[in-house]
């Protein structure tokens, strides 16, 4: 069970939170301007990193705000925890 | 005499104390201190059961953990534990032991013959024999199989104990209470670190409690004494006996199991207490001193009742005071075995022999046995033994130079109790489930951990270091690192370790197996893992047919698959594939170990969240109760209990559900909407918020106003549908399905906080603040008209889709005039916890038109009859708007969620599946099957497969207003073939037919909401 620092409430378990899927994939400002592969690549297409990975979590048991989380996708250890909006500190790799 | 084995002296036993206990309903005595295992080894008791497959006689080889064999079931009816391993249960007065796997006695077993039928169980044996015919499989097979396999019987009773669940955080968690899980806690705790210590026993102690030696002067066990004695004075330190860590998970969690009260009885004698209780500890740092578990030799007929391994024959000389034989030869290749050789000599145990495989052992302890005269007869190997229930002679010979042949004449060796040692494993099981990695350690022979993960210390023997001394020094020293990192001191632990006597490496020559006399498939049977009958010759067998890798070795022979989880074996069995591939050990590894360490009861992991007061809660509505008073039926709907139909005496299913639906379409229905999700959304952006979430537009409906949406996801497809209405200009009271409420908010919120995080608009889930009842039929406007105040209900002052403020039983309502029937309808929502007086007033008012309440079923009937859709039941999540034919929803000047995706070449594909209605032809009063898939094939049951298809029912009924069966229905290029006849072939043979219409059977033009 990971041991999960809330932006908003501090250190708590994994189970009061809930994994939400990769983060800093913006939604395209003018989908039409996208092409169908364009478009494909925003809705299904994800990393799947061996090491660190950006990832947006929510502490649904708890205040219910999401977040977002560096994580070392071999280790479990987590790198930084840091607000929506927000780029991951020292930027991203 | 009673306990005929016990010694007169010695051990943690209470011998003022006799408790009495039954064993296959023979009775027996024993102490406290005792386990189950001990005492029945004092009571000359050693053949405990039969083997898995091959129903051979077995008995007690360990003291703990690692025993594969003495599985046992424990009481009678609903308390009965089965499968207790009878080495690590105490034993309590009045306790009733039996035996497992065995019919009908453990002396005489039936099933026994299975091993003179042994050449024909192979390995791979379940995969090979039993897959033909399939049928068979469930049907004769299994059954067969698990009768004959089975181990204990589960009690049918619900479970009468109680169990608990804690949480703890700590500084330090300590695993093993021996000489080095004490040390650490002595250093963590003298620091003022918050320390866990938890030990699998029921005293602390550990491995020092079966050994005879000397820490600072004084036995094992006063020492123990004296650091247990300041640990408890330390008011920072907790220590917890009797439990068991038995999973290790990231970031220093760890999963305990504390046995309150399970060496009091059967049950726990006092209600309020737990039987068990599980801790979940989150430590800062983790400290492991879990000890290691000795590794028994392997050789030919290795699996009798009186072979053991060496460590736990000392342990029952040295702790409970038992001689489990009373001549006894020690087979090993290392010094260890040596201690247990003195052990038996010094306690009247004749030892004939120590069989060493090394040429030449010396060192302190050989040298003891030989001043012991003790005959040892170095290079040699057990090869074989003999024996009936029980061993009565061992078969020796010379191994040749290279370990690998044997030469010169067989000798036996009478006796009754063989003691083996093939070398020590770390238990690094701890080590390894939050992903800790092993190395193979040449001079162990045996894996040890190897980088360690972060915050977790391994110490002593778990560590590989097997001596005394050693594990003392690793202990203090893992204790203080572990404070240190959490903050407690940096002392140096120089000249802190207390003094042992001297103890000199355990000289090991590796032998993963005996050689044996003839080729290995035609010699006796030699045991890897003694639960799964699995044997050397499985494991070459496997690795001839193909298999490279230990884990599908492990799967294929079955090896460590039981609840011992190879404890004992599967190291032997790494060490024997590397033999049998050509290839190290250290190459080949070994299998991943996960949680459980050991078994755990059901009841621990489900603590008290049981049942639906705190597992899975019921929702009610407030008018729940005169729902039940009126007969109805409830259905589930995610959490919530609703009404499905309210029969009345005497009546089917059907006459119910056709008397709701012409009472509703002829006069006047009455169904509790609660449930309807119900999200509030509020703020000076909720139009522009709606218009994203939404397909349709939403800035420019009136306040008042009502209107239908869909929402999808950004693939296009149908999430959930409902009415919204806008309350004020900044205000939408947004209706969702009463399974997808919390999904939509979810969803809706991710939006909110993630992609629009500058719009002004806030979220707040209401559903169970109102009470919605729905009042639906020609007679309705009389009714409602009748029950409120403050609104006029004529048809051009309250139009359909508004909504207006006002009175319903003298209590403020919002009375919406909306229809999910097609009739003539409106919905008034009040405060919920009025919701059953507002009810009653409805009712009152409704008895001179005959009102009638219905269910969700006669929802659905009706709602059909005008094909609305209900969102997951005629979607599925491949189902976009077009589908539906719902192109009108579709705003062309906005974007929305999910609109991009609408133009994908797959979303506007000719022949996607179309919202369609089907009628039965060929007997137009029978509903079609729900869920039946549709083809065009009239004979597609005896059609060469597969047959091509063309959709599936979403949903059927018999109508009543139209007096025959209706269905909706996805079908390919649904829309372009009106009037054609589609097939559903049925699994009994028949092939129903349909006739393709419109979705719409009743007023497609929709008068009867209008007026």
């Amino acid at each position: 069970m990971l041991y999960i620092q809330c932006p908003w409430c501090g250190w708590r378990d994994e189970s009061e939170f809930s994994y939400g899927h990769e983060a800093h994939i913006a939604r395209p400002q003018d989908p039409d301007a996208l092409s169908d592969a364009e478009w494909a690549d925003y809705l299904f297409m994800r990393t799947n990193p061996r090491g660190t990975h950006y990832e947006r979590w929510v502490h649904t048991a708890g205040c219910r705000r999401w977040f977002n989380a560096v994580r070392d996708t071999e280790s479990y250890e987590f790198k930084a925890f840091y607000h929506i909006g927000e780029q991951p500190p020292g930027g991203r790799k | 005499m009673s306990q005929p084995y016990r010694l007169d002296e010695g051990g943690h036993i209470d011998r003022d104390r006799t408790l009495e206990f039954t064993f296959n309903g023979r009775r027996l005595q024993g102490h406290p201190g005792d386990t189950v295992a001990s005492a029945l080894l004092a009571n000359g008791i050693s053949l405990l059961g039969r083997s898995f497959k091959l129903h051979r006689p077995r008995g007690i080889v360990g003291a703990g953990a690692e025993d594969p064999n003495s599985l046992v079931q424990v009481g009678r009816g609903e308390s009965t534990i089965p499968n207790l391993r009878a080495t690590q249960t105490e034993l309590y007065d009045g306790m009733e032991v039996r035996s497992v796997n065995c019919w009908p006695s453990v002396k005489f077993d039936l099933s026994a013959i299975n091993q003179w039928f042994a050449p024909l169980l192979p390995a791979g044996f379940y995969y090979k024999t039993f897959m033909w015919p399939r049928a068979f499989w469930h049907r004769i097979y299994e059954p067969r199989i698990r009768k004959a396999a089975g181990f204990g019987k589960a009690p049918t009773g619900s479970d009468p104990d109680r169990y608990d669940k804690t949480n703890r955080h700590c500084d330090v968690m300590i695993v093993g209470g021996g000489p080095a899980g004490l040390s650490a806690a002595l250093e963590a705790g003298r620091r003022g670190a918050r320390v866990v210590l938890c030990d699998e026993q029921s005293e602390l102690g550990g491995g020092l409690l079966g050994m005879r030696d000397f820490i600072d002067g004084k036995p094992p066990h006063e020492w123990v004494r004296t650091v247990v004695r300041e640990l408890e004075e330390l008011p920072e330190v907790t220590l917890l006996p009797r439990t068991t860590a038995f999973g290790h998970y990231h970031h220093g969690f760890v999963s305990l199991v504390e046995r309150v009260t399970d060496h009091l009885g059967a049950t726990s004698p006092d209600p309020r207490i737990p039987r068990q209780r599980q801790w979940r500890v989150r430590a800062r740092q983790v400290v492991l001193a879990t000890g290691a578990i000795e590794r028994p030799l392997v050789f030919c007929n290795n699996d009798r009742p009186g072979i053991m391994t060496a460590s736990a024959v000392s342990t029952y000389i040295n702790r409970y005071a038992v001689t489990p034989g009373r001549r006894a030869v020690v087979f090993c290749n290392n010094d260890s075995a040596y201690q247990t050789a003195l052990d038996l000599d010094d306690h009247g145990v004749k030892v004939e022999a120590v069989v060493d495989v090394r040429p030449e052992p010396k060192g302190v302890l050989v040298d003891r046995v030989y001043k012991e005269e003790i005959p040892v007869l170095a290079g040699h190997a057990v090869v074989d033994t003999r024996g009936g229930r029980h061993l009565s002679e061992v078969h020796v010979m010379q191994l040749d130079a290279e370990g690998t042949g044997l030469q010169g004449e067989v000798r036996t060796i009478e006796c009754d109790l063989l003691a083996s040692s093939g070398g020590w494993n770390p238990a690094v099981h701890l080590h390894c489930h939050p992903g800790g990695r092993t190395r193979y350690d040449e001079k162990l022979a045996t894996l040890v951990p190897d980088e360690p993960v972060p915050n977790v210390i391994s110490a002593g023997a778990c560590n590989g270091n097997f001596k005394l001394d050693g594990c003392l020094t690793e202990g203090l020293s893992a204790g203080a690192t572990a404070a240190s990192a959490a903050g407690f001191g940096d002392e140096d632990i120089e000249g802190r370790v207390p003094g042992t006597g001297r103890h000199e490496g355990i000289r090991l020559r590796p032998l993963w197996r005996v050689p044996t006399r003839k080729a290995l498939t035609r010699s006796p049977k030699q045991f890897v893992d003694v639960q799964n009958d699995q044997t050397s010759a499985d494991i070459f067998l496997a690795v001839r047919e193909g298999y490279r890798s230990i884990e599908h070795i492990k799967r294929y022979t079955a090896m460590g698959f039981g609840t011992d989880q190879g404890k004992l074996g599967n190291i032997n069995g790494a060490g024997i594939a590397a033999e049998a591939l050509g290839r190290d050990l250290a190459e080949v590894g070994t299998t991943t170990f996960r949680p459980a360490y050991t078994p755990v009861t059901m009841g621990l992991l489900a603590g008290r969240d049981i049942g639906h007061e705190r597992f899975e809660p019921v929702r009610k509505t407030a008018m729940h109760r005169w729902h039940v008073e009126h007969g109805a039926l409830f259905e589930n709907v995610g959490q919530w209990k609703r009404p499905w139909y309210y029969p009345q005496a005497g009546e089917s299913m059907q006459q119910s559900l056709d008397r709701e639906v012409l009472a509703t379409r002829n006069a006047v229905g009455i169904l509790d909407a609660s449930t309807l999700g119900k999200i509030d959304v509020r703020g000076p952006d909720a139009a522009e918020f709606l218009n994203r979430i939404y397909t349709n537009g939403w800035k420019k409906l009136d306040v008042g106003r009502c209107r239908y949406g869909i929402m999808l996801g950004e693939d296009g497809m149908v999430m959930d549908d409902g009415v919204s209405a806008r309350v004020a200009e900044d205000r939408y009271h947004m209706t969702t399905t009463t399974g997808g409420a919390a999904r939509v908010l979810a969803w809706m919120e991710e939006w909110l906080q993630t992609e629009w995080p500058d719009m002004k608009v806030w979220l707040t889930s209401t559903t169970d603040q109102w009470s919605a009842i729905s009042i639906a039929g020609p007679k309705s406007r009389e009714v409602v008209s009748a029950v409120c105040e403050g609104i006029d209900f004529g048809h051009e002052a309250f139009p359909f889709m508004t909504f207006q403020h006002g009175k319903a039983a003298g209590v403020p309502a919002r009375v919406f005039r909306i229809s999910f029937s097609g009739e003539l309808g409106f919905e008034i929502n009040v405060p919920a916890n009025y919701g059953q007086q507002v009810w009653d007033a409805v009712w009152e008012a409704g008895q001179p038109h005959g009102i009638t309440p219905y269910g969700t079923e006669t929802m659905h009937i009706l709602r059909a009859e005008k094909g609305f859709i209900i969102a997951g039941q005629d979607t599925d999540g491949s189902i976009n708007p077009m589908d539906l034919g719902m192109h009108g929803l579709l705003s062309k000047q906005k974007d929305y969620l999910g609109r991009r995706s609408l133009s994908r070449p797959d979303a506007i594909r000719e022949d996607r599946e179309h919202f369609v209605g089907l009628v039965p032809t060929d007997d137009p009063n029978s509903p079609l099957q729900e869920g039946a898939q549709l083809t065009d094939n009239a004979n597609a049951n005896d059609a060469p497969k597969p047959v091509p298809l063309a959709g599936h029912v979403t949903s059927s009924y018999y109508s009543a207003t139209m007096g025959h069966a209706i269905a909706l229905a996805l079908v390919r290029s649904g829309r372009e073939r009106m009037d054609e006849t589609i097939y559903a072939p049925m699994a009994d043979g028949r092939v129903r037919k349909a006739k393709i219409t419109s979705p719409v059977f009743y007023d497609p033009e929709g008068k009867r909401q209008n007026v």
